[in-house]
C-alpha cells in the first residue's frame, strides 16, 4: 500500500471535487437505469404472452409466425436480445402499442402531462398546507391543533381514496355543483387551446384563454385536492416528528436565550434544520403521485399515466406497460438526484 | 441606581407535573447575586441547571416556576410579559451551555448567529454589526476572526466553538452571565483557556456570573462564593476561601471524595448520603 497521507505517495489522478461528484452521480444514474432496463426486459420475457401472436394475431400462418419471430430477434441469444432492447430504448423507441396502434412514446407524451399536472397541483396542496400544519402541531404539542393534525392524518391514512373520491364527486359535483365532474375539460372547451406542454392549465394560461383555464381548474380541483389531502397527511406527520426532534435540541435553547421571538426560533432556527429531511419526504410524495394514482384517475376519468398502464396491462399490451414502467423509473431516479443536489444546497456539512 | 442586587431569588420552586404527581426539581431555594462570581455546585439531578434555566424562564411546560421573588435588578421577571422577557433574555441575562457541538445551529454560519444575537437587542447597521462581531471574536482570543466569521459550527473545534458561544452571549452586553457547565465538554487543555476568557470578560465588564458546575475544585478556585445544592435545595453557602471549613456533612463528604495531588491519601472516602438532608434546613444563613 502506498502511504496516502503524504502528497507524493498518491498515484490517483486528482480531479477537481465537483467533477468527481458529477462523474460519480452520472455513473450511479447509468447503473440504475441499466438495472431498470434489465428488470423490465426480464418481465417482458417471463410474461406468459406470446409477443409474436400479439403482433400478427391468432389466425396467421406458420410462415408468417416464423418470419415475425425472426424480425423481432427472438431467435437470437438472450444477451443479444437485451442489447437490441437497450439500444432501442435509448433511442427512444419503446415499440408500438398494440391497443392504440401508436408509438408508445407518442402515447406517453399524451398521457403523462395529465398526470404531471394533477400530481404537481396535488403535491403543492400537500406542501403548502401540510408543512405549516406539521410545524404548528409540533410547536403546540398536545393542543387542539395537534389533535386536529392527528385526526386529519388518521383519515388520510385509513380512508380508501376511491371512496373519498366518489363521496367528493357526489357532494361537490352532484349536490352542491361547486366543481366540474369527471374528465379534464368540459366538452365545449375542448380543442380550443393548441397544446404546448400538454398541461391544460399551463397551456391555457400561456395562450391567455382564461375561460378554458377556469373550466380546466374546476375539473382538476377536486382530484388534486384529494391527492393533496393524502400527501398532506403524510407530509404533516413527518414534518411534526422532524420538528419535535429539532425543538428539543440545545441550539433551540440557545436561540431562546438570545432573546429571539418564538417565530424566529421556530422558522429561523428549527425549521432550517429540517429542510433537508423534508426535501426527501416531499420528493418521495411527489414521485408517488407522478406514478399515476390509478384509482383517482379512473374515478375522475382522468386520462393519465396510471390509467394508461393499467388498461394496457389488462389488454396484454406489454410494450406500453414496459414503456410506462421505464418512464416512471426514470422519474424516480431523476427526483432522487434532484433531492441529492438540494441536500448539498441546504446542508453545509454535505459540501 | 438602587442598591438591589443583580439577581435576587427567594423561595424558588421548579415543578414538573407528571402522570404520577408533581416532581419538584428545585425546592424553595433563595440566594442573591451581585457583581461577583457565584459557583453553584451539586451532583446530577440536584437542580443546579434547572435553577439557571428558571432565571431565564426557560422551563417549558409541563414545567412550572414558582417563587416569592425572582428579580433582576429589582425588576420582578415572573410577571414580565413575553415581549419584555425576550428583551431581558440575552440583553440583560445570558447563558452559555455545555457543549458547543449542540448549542450552535449547525446550518448557520458563525457570523450569522453572532449578528442575530446582537440585532435582537440593538438597532445597528449591517456594517456596524459586522465590525462589532469581529471585534468580539477578537476579544475571545480567536486569531483570525474574518475567516471564522464565515465558518459553519462543524468546521471549528470544541474550544473555539465555546469561545464563539461566549462571544455571542456577551455581544449585547448583558449584566448577568449564567455558565452551565461551560467546560465539561472540552478537552482539559482548553478548559483553562476558556475559563480564563470568561473570567477576564466578566471582570472587565463588571458582570455577575453564575457558574454552574459539578467540579468542586474548579469552582473553589474560580469563584468568590459557593452555593452547594443537594436534592433541589441549598444545603450550604460559603465563601470559596472558606470551603475547607464547610460544616454540612454533604459538603465535607464531597471534599473528602476529591483526590489531592500534593497530599495523597491512602483511600478516598465514599460519599454516604443521608435521606434527612433532603429536608433539613441549610446550615448557613443567607449571605
Amino acid at each position: 500500500m502506498t502511504d496516502t497521507t503524504h502528497g507524493e505517495g498518491r498515484h490517483t489522478p486528482s480531479f477537481p471535487p465537483w467533477l468527481k461528484t458529477t462523474l460519480t452521480t452520472l455513473a450511479t444514474v447509468a447503473a440504475t437505469i441499466l438495472g431498470l432496463l434489465f428488470v423490465t426486459f426480464m418481465i417482458g420475457r417471463v410474461m406468459p404472452i406470446d409477443p409474436v401472436l400479439a403482433v400478427i394475431g391468432e389466425r396467421a400462418t406458420q410462415e408468417q409466425y416464423d418470419q415475425t419471430f425472426r424480425d423481432l430477434g427472438l431467435d437470437q441469444p438472450l444477451l443479444v436480445q437485451f442489447w437490441i432492447y437497450v439500444t432501442d430504448v435509448l433511442q427512444g423507441d419503446f415499440g408500438k402499442s398494440i391497443r392504440t396502434g401508436q408509438e408508445v412514446t407518442t402515447d406517453i407524451a399524451r398521457v403523462f402531462p395529465a398526470t404531471l399536472e394533477l400530481a404537481t397541483l396535488g403535491t403543492l396542496f400537500g406542501v403548502v398546507l401540510g408543512v405549516p400544519l406539521g410545524v404548528i402541531a409540533a410547536v403546540r404539542r398536545g393542543s387542539w391543533i395537534d389533535q386536529l393534525a392527528r385526526f386529519v392524518g388518521l383519515i388520510g391514512y385509513s380512508m380508501p381514496i376511491f371512496w373519498l373520491g366518489l363521496v367528493g364527486l357526489l357532494v361537490f359535483y352532484g349536490i352542491l355543483g361547486w366543481v366540474a365532474g369527471p374528465g379534464r375539460l368540459g366538452i365545449f372547451y375542448q380543442g380550443i387551446v393548441e397544446p404546448i406542454t400538454g398541461m391544460i392549465l399551463v397551456d391555457s394560461a400561456l395562450r391567455g384563454e382564461w375561460a378554458v383555464f377556469r373550466n380546466a381548474f374546476s375539473h382538476i380541483i377536486l382530484p388534486a385536492s384529494l391527492l393533496g389531502y393524502y400527501s398532506l397527511a403524510y407530509i404533516s406527520r413527518m414534518t411534526r416528528s422532524f420538528m419535535l426532534e429539532q425543538l428539543g435540541s440545545e441550539y433551540v435553547t440557545t436561540a431562546r436565550v438570545k432573546g429571539l421571538s418564538e417565530w424566529q426560533v421556530v422558522w429561523g432556527h428549527a425549521f432550517r434544520n429540517i429542510r433537508i429531511q423534508l426535501v426527501t419526504v416531499i420528493a418521495l410524495a411527489y414521485a408517488n403521485l407522478l406514478e399515476g394514482s390509478v384509482l383517482t384517475e379512473i374515478i375522475f376519468a382522468w386520462p393519465g399515466l396510471g390509467q394508461y398502464i393499467t388498461t394496457s396491462l389488462l389488454a396484454n399490451d406489454m410494450n406500453s406497460v414496459l414503456g410506462g414502467t421505464i418512464v416512471i423509473g426514470t422519474i424516480f431516479v431523476g427526483i432522487n438526484i434532484f433531492s441529492d443536489l438540494l441536500y448539498r444546497f441546504f446542508d453545509p456539512r454535505a459540501k | 441606581m438602587t442598591d438591589a442586587p443583580l439577581l435576587d431569588v427567594e423561595n424558588l420552586w421548579v415543578k414538573f407535573r407528571t402522570r404520577t404527581g408533581v416532581f419538584d426539581a428545585v425546592r424553595g431555594i433563595s440566594f442573591t447575586l451581585g457583581k461577583e462570581r457565584l459557583g453553584i455546585v451539586g451532583e446530577s439531578g440536584s437542580g443546579k441547571s434547572m435553577t439557571g434555566r428558571a432565571v431565564l424562564r426557560l422551563i417549558r411546560p409541563p414545567g412550572l416556576i414558582e417563587a416569592d421573588r425572582l428579580a433582576v435588578h429589582g425588576e420582578d421577571i415572573l410577571s414580565l410579559p413575553d415581549k419584555r422577557m425576550r428583551q431581558l433574555r440575552g440583553g440583560r441575562v445570558s447563558m452559555i451551555m455545555q457543549d458547543p457541538k449542540f448549542s450552535l445551529n449547525p446550518v448557520m454560519t458563525v457570523g450569522q448567529q453572532l449578528i442575530e444575537a446582537l440585532c435582537a437587542h440593538e438597532k445597528v447597521s449591517r456594517s456596524e454589526a459586522r465590525k462589532r462581531t469581529l471585534d468580539m471574536l477578537d476579544e475571545v482570543a480567536i486569531r483570525d476572526p474574518k475567516r471564522v466569521y464565515d465558518l459553519y459550527p462543524h468546521e471549528v473545534s470544541g474550544g473555539m466553538g465555546q469561545r464563539i458561544m461566549i462571544a455571542m452571549m456577551l455581544l449585547p452586553n448583558p449584566e448577568i452571565l449564567i455558565a452551565d457547565e461551560p467546560t465539561s465538554a472540552l478537552d482539559v487543555s482548553v478548559q483553562l483557556q476558556v475559563l480564563d476568557i470568561i473570567d477576564t470578560l466578566v471582570r472587565d465588564r463588571g458582570m455577575g456570573l453564575m457558574f454552574i458546575s459539578h467540579d468542586l475544585n474548579l469552582v473553589a478556585k474560580f469563584c468568590d462564593r459557593i452555593v452547594i445544592m443537594y436534592a433541589g435545595r441549598i444545603v450550604e453557602t460559603c465563601k470559596a476561601s472558606e470551603l475547607r471549613n464547610a460544616q454540612h456533612p454533604y459538603t465535607q463528604g464531597l471534599l473528602n471524595a476529591v483526590p489531592d495531588l500534593e497530599h495523597p491519601r491512602d483511600h478516598l472516602e465514599v460519599l454516604k448520603r443521608d435521606p434527612a438532608w433532603r429536608d433539613a434546613p441549610s446550615v448557613s444563613a443567607r449571605i
